[in-house]
């Protein structure tokens, strides 16, 4: 098995409210490999943004606060670490991009400019180094004439050329960890299929690993080597992105995937819901935080909640279902897969 | 076959653009250049296109939201931007509009049952208990509870806001509804919801819907035809799953193969398009897709196509399209 990069163990963090203190994220757990690509995926509300940004600290500034866990970062607990200590690996080692790129930039500097801003902070050039190596930068990320688009501000260029320099800040500093925050957003489809073209590409050519959030399973399926799916602050499925779309397990995961239209086949027949919305996280229902919308709910899943149970090498789901299929398993001899 | 309930022949919609000290006009912003369609009676039409390309405006000229610039749209048979005030008042009645955004669609200082009431104070001479039994029956009609009709929008999800929009909208039986990117800001899981409400209430009172979306798995399940737009011109036309398998424009076949699908072990043949949209107040000369089409000919820099059919039921605005003889050939990317 691979180097691990990350590896977040048991991180919960939450936010106090005038409701009282209210669990974003739930004991999440996950791992990056070097050079490969985790997606987080889920619906909005479901705690993948607060993931990253507690994993960059950044949750700080956001009123959040991490209640335990350890982000293990190359052998440093990132979650132990003080703000001031942070500043040598944010932007340095592990970088971030956001959905919306036009705000991510300042509008009045200009693209070139804020590239260099981010050479000569994290890695010492001095100005002029830093504005050759900027445009050069433009020119990895596939904007044409970098020369010309390093004089101008963010309100000349589009947002898919606007994305292009935040990822090309982001790489500024040879991170090996780009956390992007639901990069393609913001985009339409032609362009978002070039964003997507370019991280992978440059996933390729430099090694970095990449934990990328997406409500798009789509997306997910594209970019992702392992994805783990969130529901209202917990990981209720995570394995391999085989795993996941060949053998999606828990219920949530599968109605998830039926509900999305597809592209062949029958169209304009009933499509498949999950009833009920997302609850929200102050307000979790007892045991199985999937209960209520669940439709193979059970007593048990109404009072205890489940934890991670293995139904693959690298496949984990969060429901007492596969209590029952494991013995099966077992009994008939199968799925005794090895452990680590 | 079903008449056609909405016929759309040779929209224009120029926003002029002012510059200088006397305001003058520079330009103009063709958001919408020369587009007819026609919707049958009971029909999806599905609209689709990456933002700027002017669906959302075509959608609102043909309720007269905005006036045209050139061109007639006609409803039931009356041009609709040829009728008076009073007029085009009553004619709303039967034509109607969902939104996308459905928070801000719904005024927030308004109890529910004043949101999905108003239409029916407005165009009926209905009494208030009337009103009130109506708004009951609509709220059940639309799957939410209608003993929540005195609370306000906030105290809603974003699905539950959707389905009052959907309401309101409903509220007073009307043969044609715009859905405006209507389930583009849900999340999946009530997105589905929403769409089968949907498509409930069309066979239910036999709706006719303009189907405004850029999610494009979505539009081919909802949709019996679909026009693809780009920059203000209508690019092709035709049945949803006759276009959806063989598109013919080479922008329709860029489109449809950018959509990342949810299946990690399908092989795809993906036309990344280079370079953006350009805009609208400058559009590219000949035809307007020609600056980023792979299949670009001296021709299409010259020469606008004009949208023709060409095959039954299948029109198309390109030169050399796609999988015709003498057209473009995908497999040479």
């Amino acid at each position: 098995m691979a180097e691990k990069l990350l590896e977040v163990r048991n991180l919960t963090t939450g936010f106090l409210t005038d409701k009282g203190f209210v669990k974003a994220t739930d004991r999440i757990s996950v791992s990056i490999e070097k050079g490969k690509t985790l997606c987080l995926v889920g619906e909005s509300g479901s705690g993948k943004s607060v993931t990253s940004l507690s994993i960059m600290r950044l949750i700080d500034y956001a009123g959040g606060v991490i209640l335990e866990g350890n982000i293990n970062f190359k052998g440093q607990d990132l979650a132990a670490k003080k703000q001031e200590e942070l500043k040598e690996i944010r932007g340095n080692k592990i970088s971030m991009i956001f959905q919306d790129p036009m705000s991510a930039l300042n509008p009045v500097f200009t693209v070139g400019d804020q590239i260099a801003e981010s050479l000569s902070l994290h890695q010492n050039k001095n100005k002029d180094e830093a504005w050759k190596e900027a445009v050069e930068l433009l020119r990895m990320v596939g904007i044409p004439s970098p020369e010309i688009r390093a004089k101008q501000y963010p309100n000349q260029l589009s947002g898919g050329m606007c994305q292009r320099v935040v990822i090309a800040i982001a790489l500024a500093a040879k991170p090996e960890l780009l956390i992007a925050d639901e990069p393609t957003t913001a985009l339409d489809v032609t362009v978002q299929a070039q964003i997507l073209e370019l991280l992978q590409d440059l996933k390729e050519k430099l090694g970095t690993s990449i934990l990328l959030i997406t409500h798009d399973m789509g997306v997910a399926a594209e970019m992702a080597d392992h994805i783990a799916v969130m529901y209202a602050g917990a990981i209720v499925e995570q394995g391999t992105v085989e795993e996941i779309f060949s053998n999606p397990s828990h219920p949530y995961t599968v109605g998830l995937l039926q509900s999305i239209p597809g592209f062949e086949g029958e169209r304009g027949g009933e499509l498949y819901t999950i009833k009920g919305t997302i609850p929200a996280l102050g307000n979790l229902p007892q045991g199985c935080r999937f209960n209520p919308r669940c439709p193979h709910v059970m007593d048990k899943c109404r009072q205890v909640e489940p934890g991670d149970i293995k139904i693959g090498s690298e496949h984990f789901t969060k429901c007492w279902l596969y209590e029952d299929k494991e013995k099966a398993a077992a009994a008939l001899g199968k799925g005794e897969s090895n452990h680590g | 076959m079903a008449k056609n309930l909405v016929e759309v022949n040779n929209i224009k919609k120029y926003f002029p653009i002012h510059k200088g000290l006397l305001n003058r006009v520079v330009g103009n912003v063709k958001a919408v250049d020369d587009v007819s369609l026609s919707i049958r009676e009971g029909e999806t039409f599905g609209l689709v296109g990456e933002s700027g390309c002017g669906k959302s405006t075509l959608g609102r000229v043909i309720l007269r939201l905005q006036g045209a610039t050139e061109g007639s749209v006609k409803i039931d048979g009356r041009d609709i931007h040829a009728l008076s005030h009073r007029e085009l008042n009553k004619m709303r009645e039967d034509m109607q509009i969902i939104f996308q955004d459905p928070f801000g669609s719904l005024n927030p200082r308004f109890l529910v049952k004043d949101v999905i009431g108003e239409p029916l104070k407005i165009h009926t001479k209905m009494s208030a208990k009337e009103i009130d039994e109506r708004v009951v029956e609509l709220m059940k009609l639309v799957g939410l509870d209608p003993t929540r009709r005195n609370r306000y929008p906030h105290e809603f999800s974003g699905g539950q806001r959707q389905r009052i929009g959907i309401a309101r909208a409903i509220a007073l039986k009307p043969k044609f509804i715009v859905a405006d990117e209507a389930v583009s800001a849900l999340d999946v899981s009530v997105q589905s919801q929403v769409i089968n409400l949907l498509m409930k209430l069309q066979k239910e009172m036999g709706l006719t819907f303009l189907f405004i979306a850029h999610g494009l798995n979505v539009v081919r399940h909802i949709s019996d035809r679909v026009g693809v737009m780009y920059l203000g011109k209508m690019v092709e036309v035709g049945e949803t799953e006759a276009l959806y398998a063989n598109p013919l424009h080479p922008y329709t076949a860029a489109l449809l193969s950018a959509i990342p699908k949810p299946s990690p072990t399908k092989k795809r043949n993906r036309i990344v398009l280079q370079g953006d949209v350009p805009s609208p107040a400058n559009p590219p000369t000949g035809c307007r897709f020609h600056t980023r089409c792979p299949f670009a000919q001296e021709k299409c820099s010259q020469v606008e196509p004009k949208l023709e059919e060409i095959l039954p039921g299948r029109q198309v605005a390109c030169h050399f399209p796609v999988g015709v003889e003498g057209g473009s050939d995908l497999s040479k990317l």
